[in-house]
């Protein structure tokens, strides 16, 4: 009975599909309370969720912030640290009811701070799809650097 | 009689869901966070799937049992090393049962920044009707 407190969405004991899937499903709900780490490795909680990259000459920063106006978005860099702030406001309905809201809303703001520096100048940002990437150049000094060995 | 709100339109579980897809595709099943409100004439659906397009957007609906289906594709490049990462891409799911009260033939959809725009119209039978007293 644990298990159908800690999941109120959970159909139940007696629905289709097999046992054994169920029972994953209840131990991955039970992880992801517990510790806040869902089964894909999400944190649960953080807004905005950010991936960060790298290549040879770039790194490249990318936050889920589904349904934002983009000019309400504040990218900010200090030093080696990348800030990302806005608001997300929920649409203006007139006259509904709500059967579900799950959707995140309201002031956010996330700062990652870069293994090493970059070129704070000539960051680039764009948002496409509700992804926010910023390409974030790398010094010369910190690309990597072919060394020749030479044979006597 | 008290009509049932929730009548029109019925999550099922998606993680439900999840035992049907897993097996058949490769990829991580996300389940989108959803929004769900009515008004007179229509139930709306907001979803959010970041990173899907436009064209990855697959909305089907079969014997009452509405499917949203996006596909969201991971955007790095071929050398590209993970250093911080907290998602990951994967395909979005999310089933919902119709009742018969909505006028299946009438659904819009918008996709816009990420986060998807379904607008379910109610039948002319389901919407609330004001019935006028004549009186001599």
């Amino acid at each position: 009975m644990i298990v159908r407190q800690l999941n109120p969405w959970s159909p139940g004991w007696n629905a289709e599909g097999n046992a054994l899937a169920q029972m994953r499903r209840d131990m991955e709900t039970l992880m992801k309370r517990l510790t806040g780490v869902t089964a894909d490795g999400s944190v649960a909680g953080v807004f905005p969720p950010m991936n960060v990259s790298e290549d040879l000459d770039h790194y490249y920063v990318r936050a889920l912030i589904p349904g934002i106006d983009a000019s309400q978005l504040n990218v900010s860099v200090v030093n080696q640290t990348i800030a990302v702030a806005g608001t997300r406001q929920a649409p203006e309905e007139e006259g509904v009811s709500y059967h579900r809201k799950e959707r995140a809303e309201g002031p956010f703001s996330r700062s990652v701070t870069l293994p090493a520096s970059f070129d704070g100048a000539r960051v680039d940002a764009t948002y496409v799809d509700g992804v926010l990437t910023l390409t974030l150049p790398k010094p010369e000094t910190a690309k990597p650097r072919r060394v020749t060995v030479q044979t006597s | 009689m008290a009509i049932d709100k929730t009548k029109g339109l019925q999550t099922r579980e998606a993680r439900e869901l999840g035992t049907t897809t897993e097996a058949t595709r490769p990829g991580l099943l996300l389940t989108p966070p959803v929004d769900i409100f009515e008004d007179r004439n229509a139930i709306t659906v907001l979803a959010d799937m970041p990173g899907v397009r436009p064209g990855h957007l697959k909305i089907d609906l079969h014997e009452g049992v509405l499917t949203i289906t996006g596909h969201a594709d991971a955007p790095d490049g071929p050398n590209e090393v993970a250093v911080l990462e907290e998602y990951r891409a994967g395909t979005y799911q999310r089933t919902f049962t119709l009742s018969e009260a909505i006028d299946q033939s009438q659904i819009q959809a918008t996709l816009r920044h990420g986060v998807l725009r379904l607008r379910l119209p109610k039948a002319e039978q389901a919407k609330p009707r004001q019935i006028k007293i004549q009186t001599d």
